[in-house]
């Protein structure tokens, strides 16, 4: 008897095949999609650790692409080069991530100002953020649009030697690791070094101090105001990277909106890992098989009574699932989540008079 | 009181003047590319133009009402949830489920006759919309969403139910591109209309309706008194045998209501039909609305005539100036931002802090949600 | 005084610190006066005066967060500039504030590295050379403490340790103790004297703020005491008693004190029984019961944090207890909310009148009527009655002196006596069958104080059954007709209020009956044990 023809257990086992299936068949793009998921999560860890919640990150991320893309255009045209063997790097695409991080870092002193000197909302002032970013990066794309530049083109994906990605079972592994573009590729090593040292250096150990009991902190000499600003722009660094994935590594223009969100699953992503790197680095790769097993869905249907039952199901469905599932985990997993005790209150320095 | 009124105008003022001379450098900065050369007095030519299609014409005028009314109406639903100490993002996606509920309905009774047909899509499209807006509402007060993130993500759902809706079951038969039937006699009836294309339908009124009784709800009624209790101090609100959860939850159907109204007068009133592609970024505006008007329901309504005139006017910008319409996203992203950093607008123009009143409204959000989109 | 022979030989020694004529004034008021105080290395020196009398000042001052406006700081002897906290540790200053900096959910290591990170390489701490150390400095001074302990699951005196341990790994000379017993059971109070003796034998010193006379008494070598600012007096323990201290401090100014007259209580109105509340686990309120009559004020004193604030919100209706029984009259409030309450008769003053007793953003309409808006007059369906509402609040203004130009100003901008007046005309002006008054004269001006004082006691001759519970001894002695002490969540004793004799209270306040059976301390103390 064919174990799949049992009723319920056969069609749930059948549907575990075929998840484990598209996972490894579309592994790379998993993993690429995870990047701006995790480098915006990663930014969220850095400013809400520290106790300064970041709305914004969607708006920074879209505000970093656009420059990021603009930089490298206008760089590739004043110093035309070949692609080197390294990613396919340009002196115009190296300068526009630069421009992407800048820029991020920039945006984030912008949110670091409002939230921890003038001790403004911090909601309302990363929704500021992401409406003057969504506005200005809206305006400059209609201007480009009717006065197209000729882009930079884009990172180029390292090909790992075939020895590694023809191996049996694990083959896809190597090639989800290594088959990507330059900030694909760091964002592993991005999460483990930012993971050890969170909790395990000095530099760590205060960030977490100042989200979680700031006025211990400064009574030990330490500076709230310029811990606070300094983790936030370092945020600005990940946002930054994550923009400039969209622009310039995995896509090679802009348009306008492209961030779709992801912005905000970041920061669900962030809280479903329990504010921490690697905790945030797997939420992000959960949320971003989401949307990969949509368009999956779609292109590789699978067989049988499984394929009749999700090729019933409406692609929009699909497309939605990765914003549900955030709700669901912000709704399922809030209760038990604590996050650093100080998040969001705006700190007051004692006055040394 | 005519002290504190002026003192409350001052600031959103103050923003808007801030916010025009920084519009003014972009526009100098990217006129090599809107009208190819560098042009110093582009931004008057811009803002002349801003004004002379919103206010230069009687057709201008009746656009600016149109294009005020859901900016009204979705601002009246950022600023009542405020009140009460949440941040209602899902403008957006409370307006299209309206939207397409109407079309629905509309398209459903387009042959009944008119006097039921446009009362009840108009219904449908309020009821749908409340129950959107009871979606995060209903999260934030029994799980702790926070509402920020789940109304955004409300808002992309939204858009893809739109997407299966018209392209599946409301598709209209026969049409060269997806979109709903016609809503025919569940239409908006045109009220007045000097020029073919710029119609004033009824819904045009319905904003100040709505203003005048979130007002009456708000400041004479005990609900209201509960309302502006949770967000001022739930603590409070607690001792007074306030529900908290449910006004949360109260608060955000309300808002889902006006909101699905906004979305059905757009379908009734306007285009009469939804196509599957259709986008609005009327959710945000309207977070500038309210805002702008400092969360008050008669300044709701000052703040989205404005941003309203800007948008009517923004097509001649266009023509006449070169200037995409976008820059009216710019100008309003910058009022906010100077609105938030108020400190600047104040420093510029001398006003000294108020007393009592402006900061501390814009701070209840994070105090009454613990600050954290965790909790 | 540096030479007076009677003192001990310690003293003769250059002192470890010196503070001349420091002077610190705030707009109104003159915090520190001229002050002069000696330290002498090895030394334990007592900071003795009332609350507000100039001692936190003082340290903040020695502490580096401010700067005196007059006077001079010597340390070993040279006079130095303190900058800030950073500069004080640096120079062997450390302090133990009276409500712990510490990270609960960091471990002891992690706590203690804070600020004074050692480090394994320019990046990496070294937490093993940590751990190390702490073992180490805890064995020295006779206590053993795992380093990877979360600090939140420690009891009160072990967290104590653990900031003197922070100071101790700075290699602080002088620490300075803010209140350290506090929150300490008698027995964890024996035990952090043994760890400070250690500490004075080893050649620290250390300054020791309190206002309990006993402790100071056992375990200073001096004692300066301070009032209004200003030294009123040097002591050594063996030539002076607490009676002498507490003329010291307290000053020869009579107290004015209100004549509560004879109190004619009728049957009782409040009933508890058996009361529990446990909070995260603990038992914050223990079995406690009590009743307090019609017409009678029954006040329960108590250091703050032993229970009374958990209890108060039990019977006013904030919150449900985990067992046990409220009575008020005939009726079983128990599980009732603040409404219920409300409607049965019972009022609150709360203690925190920014939390739970005025919305600050607004008018005295709005607050006179927070809790009764929903019902005539004040409203009529939904619909409220503006005009109803606002003579309501120009009455009472009238009728309870608040000072304010109009009834719309927002209650943000008054002083706290008439903020707490509004809250007092609100709950006060009423038909009450039980009144509950938590800290009722917290930030309260003099002259306020009396007027509320002489209030609350029109309602216990009109038959009213009164709660007061305060922290401050002096309220309660003068008000009560009987007193309840609260100590560790139990009700420990019920004393008559005429006769009740304030240092007895005082000691079952901080003591809860010194007959209590001491258990050695384990690190995870139950409270209430």
């Amino acid at each position: 008897m064919n174990l799949l023809d049992i009723p319920v257990l056969g069609l749930a086992l059948q549907l575990l095949g075929y998840l484990v299936t598209v996972c490894t068949q579309n592994g790379t793009i998993i993993l690429a999609l995870t990047a701006p998921l995790a480098f915006g999560a990663l930014c969220g860890v850095m400013c809400e650790r520290s106790g300064v919640v970041n709305i914004g990150i969607e708006g920074t991320m879209l505000a970093a692409a656009f420059v990021g893309w603009f930089v490298a255009s206008i760089a590739s045209q004043a110093m035309p080069a070949d692609p080197s063997p390294f990613f396919g790097a340009t002196p115009g695409l190296v300068i526009g991530l630069l421009a992407a991080i800048v820029c991020g870092m920039l945006v984030s002193a912008i949110l670091a100002w409002l939230a921890v000197t003038l001790r403004a909302d911090q909601i309302i002032a990363g929704t500021i953020i992401n409406i003057v970013a969504a506005g200005i990066t809206g305006y400059f794309d209609v201007l480009f649009s009717t006065n197209p530049i000729p882009t930079a083109g884009k990172f180029e994906a390292f090909v790992p030697p075939s020895f590694l990605t023809d191996l049996p079972v694990v083959g896809w592994l190597f090639s989800a690791l290594l088959n990507q573009g330059p900030i694909t590729m760091s964002l592993i090593v991005v999460v483990i070094v930012m993971e050890v040292l969170l909790f395990r250096s000095r530099w760590g150990l205060r960030t977490r101090a100042v989200g979680e009991h700031p006025k211990a902190a400064e009574t030990v000499g330490i500076s709230v105001i310029r811990l606070r600003y300094q983790n936030v722009i370092l945020g600005g660094v990940f946002a930054g990277l994550a923009g400039a994935w969209f622009t310039i590594d995995f896509g090679n223009s802009f348009v306008g909106g492209m961030t779709g969100g992801r912005g905000f699953i970041a920061l669900a992503a962030l809280i479903f890992g329990r504010w921490r790197p690697v905790g945030a680095f797997l939420a992000s790769l959960l949320f971003a098989t989401s949307i990969a097993l949509g368009t999956a869905i779609r292109t590789t249907p699978p067989t049988g009574q499984l394929g009749t039952i999700l090729g019933a199901i409406p692609e929009q469905f699909f497309a939605a699932l990765p914003y549900i599932v955030t709700i669901v985990v912000l709704a399922g997993v809030v209760g038990r989540s604590v996050a650093p005790a100080a998040d969001g209150q705006p700190y007051e320095r004692e006055s040394v008079s | 009181m005519i002290a504190r009124l002026r003192a409350q105008l001052l600031v959103p003022a103050g923003a808007i003047v801030l916010a025009l001379i920084v519009g003014a450098v972009i526009i100098i900065v990217t006129s090599p590319l809107a009208v190819q050369k560098l042009d110093l007095s582009l931004p008057l030519a811009t803002y002349w133009a801003l004004v002379q299609g919103s206010l230069g014409s009687i057709d201008g005028i009746v656009d600016t009402l149109r294009a005020a009314s859901p900016l009204i109406l979705v601002g009246l639903a950022v600023a009542l949830p405020f009140k009460a100490g949440l941040f209602n993002i899902g403008g957006q996606g409370q307006f299209l489920i309206g939207a397409v509920t109407a079309a629905w309905v509309g398209a459903a009774l387009s042959g009944a006759s008119p006097f039921v047909a446009l009362p009840v899509a108009v219904l449908a499209g309020m009821l749908a919309g409340a129950a959107y807006g009871f979606i995060p509402g209903w999260l934030k007060a029994y799980t702790g969403a926070h509402e920020v993130v789940t109304t955004i993500m409300l808002n992309y759902i939204a858009m893809q139910i739109v997407s299966y809706l018209i392209q599946g079951p409301l598709k209209a038969p026969g049409a060269t591109f997806a979109r709903s039937a016609d809503v025919g006699n569940s239409a908006l009836p045109v009220i007045f209309q000097q020029t073919a294309g710029h119609p004033a339908h009824l819904g045009i009124i319905f904003p100040y309706i709505a203003a005048v009784l979130v007002w009456w709800l708000l400041y004479r009624t005990t609900i209201g008194f509960e309302i502006r209790t949770a967000g001022a101090n739930p603590d409070a609100a607690r001792y007074a045998g306030m529900r908290p959860r449910f006004l949360i939850v109260l608060t955000m159907v309300i808002a889902g209501l006006l909101v699905g109204l906004a979305g059905a007068g757009e379908i009734l009133g306007v285009q009469g039909y939804m196509v599957a592609g259709y986008s609005t970024n009327v959710g945000f505006d309207a977070i500038t609305v309210a805002l702008l008007g400092r969360t008050h329901p008669f300044g709701v309504v000052l703040a989205g005539l404005l941003l309203g005139a800007m948008r009517a006017g923004a097509p001649l910008m266009q023509i006449s100036a070169g200037i995409p319409v976008q820059m009216v996203d710019v100008l309003q992203g910058v009022i906010l931002f100077f609105l938030t950093a108020d400190i600047v607008v104040r420093w510029v123009f001398r006003i000294r802090a108020a007393g009592s009143g402006g900061p501390e409204k814009l701070a209840t959000v994070s105090a009454s949600s613990g600050g954290s989109t965790a909790k | 005084m540096l030479t007076d022979p009677a003192l001990p030989a310690a003293a003769v020694l250059a002192p470890a610190l010196e503070m001349r004529g420091i002077t610190k004034r705030y707009p109104g008021v003159v915090a520190n006066d001229n002050i002069d105080l000696t330290i002498a290395p090895g030394e334990i020196h007592a900071l003795l005066g009332e609350n507000g009398a100039g001692k936190s000042t003082l340290m903040n001052v020695l502490y580096g967060l401010a700067r005196p406006d007059e006077g001079e700081i010597l340390l070993d002897g040279q006079p130095v500039n303190i900058a800030g906290p950073s500069d004080a540790i640096a120079r062997g200053i450390s302090m133990v504030h009276q409500h712990f900096m510490l990270v609960p959910v960091f471990s002891v290591a992690d706590n203690i590295l804070l600020g004074a990170e050692t480090m394994a390489n320019r990046i990496f701490l070294d937490r093993n050379e940590a751990r190390r150390r702490i073992r180490e400095l805890g064995a020295r001074f006779g206590f053993e403490i795992d380093p990877d302990e979360q600090v939140g699951r420690l009891s009160v005196g072990w967290q104590q340790r653990v900031e003197i341990l922070k100071a101790l790994y700075r290699e602080a000379r002088i620490l300075v103790l803010d209140e350290p017993t506090a929150t300490l059971t008698p027995q964890e109070t024996k035990e952090i004297f043994v760890v400070l003796r250690r500490l004075r034998d080893q050649g620290h010193s250390i300054i020791f703020i309190s206002h309990k006379l006993y402790e100071v008494l056992e375990i200073a070598d001096r004692i300066t005491v301070i009032r209004r600012g200003a030294v009123v007096g040097q002591r050594i323990p063996s030539e002076t008693n607490e009676d002498d201290l507490a003329t010291l401090m307290v000053g020869r100014e009579v107290q004015l004190t209100v004549d509560r007259g004879e109190s004619h209580p009728a049957a009782p109105m409040l009933r508890v029984e058996g009361l529990t509340v446990k909070d995260r686990g603990r038992d914050v309120v223990s079995d406690v019961s009590f009743e307090v009559r019609a017409g009678e004020i029954f006040g329960i004193a108590g250091v703050a944090g032993n229970g009374q604030d958990e209890l108060v919100e039990v019977v006013s209706g904030l919150r449900r207890p985990t067992a046990g029984k409220v009575t008020v009259g005939d009726d079983d409030l128990t599980m009732a909310g603040t409404r219920v309450h409300h409607q049965r008769g019972v009022s609150l003053v709360p203690a925190d009148r920014n939390r739970y007793g005025l919305v600050m953003s607004y008018p005295l309409t709005d607050n006179l009527v927070l809790t009764e808006y929903y019902a005539p007059p004040y409203s009529h369906g939904i619909l409220r009655d503006d005009a109803a509402i606002r003579n309501r609040a120009i009455e009472a203004i009238k009728e309870f002196d608040i000072r304010t130009p109009s009834p719309d100003v927002t209650a943000g901008t008054l002083s706290g006596g008439n903020q707490q007046k509004v809250v007092i005309a609100r709950e006060f002006d009423r038909p009450l069958r039980l009144l509950v008054l938590d800290q009722p004269t917290r930030g309260v001006d003099v002259g306020s104080v009396e007027f509320i004082h002489k209030e609350a006691i029109k309602k216990r001759d009109a038959g009213t059954a009164v709660l007061l519970v305060s922290a401050e001894l002096d309220e309660v002695l003068e008000m009560s007709d009987r007193i309840g002490v609260m100590y560790r969540g139990h009700l420990v004793k019920i004393i008559d209020g005429r006769t009740a004799n304030k240092e007895a209270v005082g000691l079952l306040m901080a003591t809860g009956g010194r007959e209590a059976a001491a258990t050695p301390d384990a690190p995870h103390q139950e409270v209430g044990a």
